[in-house]
């Protein structure tokens, strides 16, 4: 076994896409959740919905690339209104119910053989990201790998990568920033305790409304970032398995921190990268006696690692529900 | 259990057999696409053709269809096939037949249509009888493209006839009457314990699962080396006996995820929020668990798989469906009776009503639940079994977790009775969508509904105002 090849290609991951994109869309699911206590289990539909509104608005409408990232927030922001007006006045579990059915009922409908002409069915749009790495200001070049130390990326993903962790700090920064404001204060008193922050005079379903909103938008830029790195559009990549990694990672993290989305996400992909890269560079003999014993191959390892999503998600929110690094006082998936 | 090792140890002679012809699968799908595409008859190029030089040659195929909804092709077994002047043959659990014929020359190939099941029909009904030509020296692939619904036009969603309403009436109900099994056990689980289960629909692929298990592996398929024994020890036991299995499967599940996991959570605290974070927790962990161990491709039960469908007036039903939809009116009927009549029936209601009421009047609530998460798990298993008739795959719950919350939603969460009669509206509801909708998309109308009745009635039809809190 080489073991320094593993450790090589495990740091990688650490700053890699799948990091951002997930620590983003944590950002998102950290608004939702850990300040305003929003169950929200259908995230991946907001990465959806800021893919396709890109997407449809390049291909199918022909408009220029820029104006699809406006309509990648806009259509964000229209899915946190269906989802939130019928839901938000009613117990915290309803929403978690259209949440889980509403993200599946995106990726059936986007894939429907009726929608094809506009969202391209079950082949899903390609071809419409040129514009993202054709601008000037890209200082990389496609095709030559950039080296740092121990870290490397192709050229494609360097500007992917730059770009997406700007975003990602900037949005940490101005979620923290907004926690801090009396709107923010708000949210935290409403997460609380709904009854008394309305007592107060605050209007709790506009507040709640608007907090589904912002995180959702943020996890619209994640699906965005996400499909530009890829190239392409697949319906079938917003399936809901996505949405019980972002919230393992916030748990991971402790919901209702700044900066736990980024911190669970490196975890968790780091910790996920070093088990593969270890199991597919067993030596012979290991990975052979795995396969007969398990069935465990190169095929099925990647179920393994849903296995291991559930089963910490699980554990996690038994044991240590406030997360690694959360405090019983700021965080204890309370009910409210 | 390392449940690779007994697949591979008792490979069942179809799975067998589907190993090898992937490859010709693979070559058949991409004909397929091409037939559809053109509309004729493709040619056996290199890619279908077997040669062989020794035997006599053949007239082969594979009937498949699309399932709309699941995306995913459906192998047709059990339709009559018949080349003129030669012999018929009946297509095999993978749907594939196989003819031998004396010599190359023209021959005529006819599909028996009326024995292909209910609502799948020819794509090009102009093609059959079909007349083919076998070449020296190779084997001759045919095809009858299938389609699920009308023939002609592929979207073409059929006018509103009276007889396509009653159709469709009766498979709502069919589907209700199964949902209303899935649904009873989460809805009671929330009204007990205020736990809204996310891993509620792992149990009905669980109970499917495991009578599948059962089906071709008997009793002792769980240790290899026991498979030898006589039925129903080794070698796979009758669906009938492999349903009452799988639903003490179910049973047990049930009895050991509350024991194990949320007892002990209870007891320690855990909120309501985090133990629903832990049934979705569970849930992916018991799907994937599912694939590991089953592979992704869906297959039937080995009994009862092809049937011919038999008219009711203008419904035509199979006599499975027809047993099964029986069934579980008995089993409703049961469960009826048993919450109206038994004592802890009555306590189980008890507790969903007012749970510290009935505490206080010297229920033991915590065996009460017990058998909640019991019986549930024991009829969402039954249901898993009856839907596992037409179809079974490891995600089957997760796909109708949407149905099961809208149909709980609708009658009221918590609400025993509530959950059947929600159940039958979903069931009737999607099945009757698509006289006007895809059948592609029909789930989304419990989407609709489970909006609408949040909107307007968010307790839900027989809940209470004040549960909504």
């Amino acid at each position: 076994m080489d073991w320094g090849f593993i450790l090589e290609r495990t740091i990688s991951t650490m700053f890699g896409v799948e990091v951002m994109v997930f620590a983003l869309a944590a950002v998102g699911l950290n608004v939702h959740f850990g300040y305003t206590g929003l169950l929200n289990f259908g995230q991946v539909g907001f990465l959806a919905a800021g893919a396709y509104g890109l997407g449809i608005t390049v291909t199918y409408l022909s408009w220029s690339f820029w104006i699809g990232i406006l309509f990648g927030v806009v259509y964000s922001i229209v899915l946190a209104l269906i989802l939130g007006l019928p839901t938000l006045r009613l117990r915290a579990d309803y929403l978690a119910i259209v949440t889980i059915a509403a993200s599946e009922t995106i990726r059936l409908l986007v894939r429907w053989r009726r929608s094809k002409e506009i969202t391209g069915g079950a082949e899903g749009i390609g071809e419409f990201a040129d514009p993202f790495y054709d601008v000037s200001i890209n200082p990389f070049s496609v095709g030559v790998r950039y080296e740092f130390g121990p870290f490397s990326y192709v050229g494609r993903d360097m500007w992917v990568l730059t770009v997406g962790w700007i975003v990602l700090i900037l949005t940490v920064l101005f979620v923290k920033r907004l926690m801090s404001s009396p709107w923010g204060r708000t949210l935290k008193a409403i997460r609380e305790d709904e009854d008394a922050a309305r007592a107060l005079g605050k209007n709790a379903y506009f507040y709640k409304l608007q907090s589904l909103m912002l995180g959702g938008v943020i996890g619209g830029m994640a699906g965005m970032l996400q499909v530009i790195q890829k190239g392409s559009i697949q319906p079938d990549t917003f399936n809901p398995v996505i949405t019980f990694t972002i919230w393992a990672i916030l748990i991971l993290g402790g919901p209702g921190r700044t900066w736990s989305p980024v911190i669970g996400s490196m975890i968790y992909w780091t910790l996920i990268a070093f088990l593969e890269n270890v199991l597919r560079d067993l030596p012979e003999g290991a990975s052979e006696t795995l396969e007969d014993t398990i069935g465990l191959s190169d095929f099925n390892i990647s179920q393994v690692r849903f296995m291991l999503v559930g089963l910490g998600l699980l554990l996690l929110a038994r044991y240590r529900p406030q997360g690694i690094f959360g405090s019983r006082e700021e965080m204890a998936l309370d009910d409210r | 259990m390392s449940g690779q090792s007994w697949r591979r140890m008792l490979p069942h002679p179809s799975q067998r057999s589907r190993a090898l012809h992937m490859s010709t699968r693979a070559s058949a799908m991409l004909i397929l696409v091409l037939g559809a595409v053109f509309g004729v008859l493709m040619g056996a190029g290199s890619a279908g053709a077997q040669t062989d030089d020794s035997g006599p040659q053949a007239i082969f195929g594979q009937l498949d269809y699309e399932d709309v909804e699941v995306q995913e092709d459906i192998v047709v077994p059990g339709v009559i096939i018949e080349v003129d002047g030669v012999g018929t043959s009946e297509t095999d659990d993978n749907g594939e037949f196989r003819i031998e014929v004396p010599g190359p020359g023209p021959y005529v190939v006819t599909l028996d249509v009326d024995t292909l099941p209910t609502s799948i029909n020819l794509r090009n009904p102009e093609n059959n009888p079909l007349n083919i030509q076998v070449r020296e020296g190779s084997d001759q692939r045919v095809l009858f493209p299938l389609i699920e619904g009308e023939a002609g036009s592929g979207d073409d969603s059929g006018g509103v006839s009276f007889r396509r309403v009653a159709q469709l009436t009766a498979e709502g109900l069919k589907q209700g009457l199964y949902l209303a099994m899935a649904a009873i056990g989460l809805s009671l689980i929330f009204g007990t314990t205020g736990l809204v289960n996310f891993a509620h629909s792992e149990l009905v692929t669980w109970g499917m699962l495991s009578s599948f298990f059962f089906n071709f592996y008997g009793l002792a398929g769980v240790i290899g080396f026991l498979a030898p024994l006589p039925p129903p020890f080794g070698g796979g036991v009758n669906l009938i006996l492999a349903a009452v299995f799988g639903m003490l499967c179910g049973a047990a599940l049930g009895y050991v995820l509350n024991r194990f996991i949320f007892r002990s959570a209870r007891q320690a605290g855990v909120s309501l929020i985090a133990q629903m974070v832990m049934t979705i927790g569970l849930s992916i962990l018991l799907r994937y668990f599912f694939l590991y161990l089953f592979g992704g491709s869906p297959r039937t039960f080995g009994d009862y798989a092809a049937q011919r469908a038999v008219s009711i007036g203008p419904i035509e039903l199979t006599p499975k469906d027809i047993v099964a939809m029986s069934l579980s009116v008995v089993v409703l009927v049961a469960v009826a009776s048993y919450l109206e009549m038994t004592k802890m029936g009555k306590a189980m209601r008890a507790v969903a009503d007012n749970r510290d009421l009935a505490e206080s009047t010297g229920i033991n609530v915590e065996r009460v639940i017990t058998w909640v998460w019991v019986s549930g798990a024991a009829l969402a298993a039954i249901s898993g079994v009856f839907f596992g008739l037409d179809q079974v795959k490891w995600d089957f719950g997760f796909r109708i977790l949407l149905l099961i919350f809208a149909a709980v939603t609708l009658g009221g969460l918590g609400k025993a009775y509530g959950a059947l009669v929600g159940a039958l509206i979903v069931g009737l509801a999607i099945n009757l969508s698509t006289l006007v909708i895809d059948a592609e998309v029909k789930n989304m109308v419990a989407l609709l509904i489970l909006a609408v009745i949040l909107l307007f009635r968010p307790q839900g039809i027989l809940g209470q105002r004040e549960r909504i809190g």
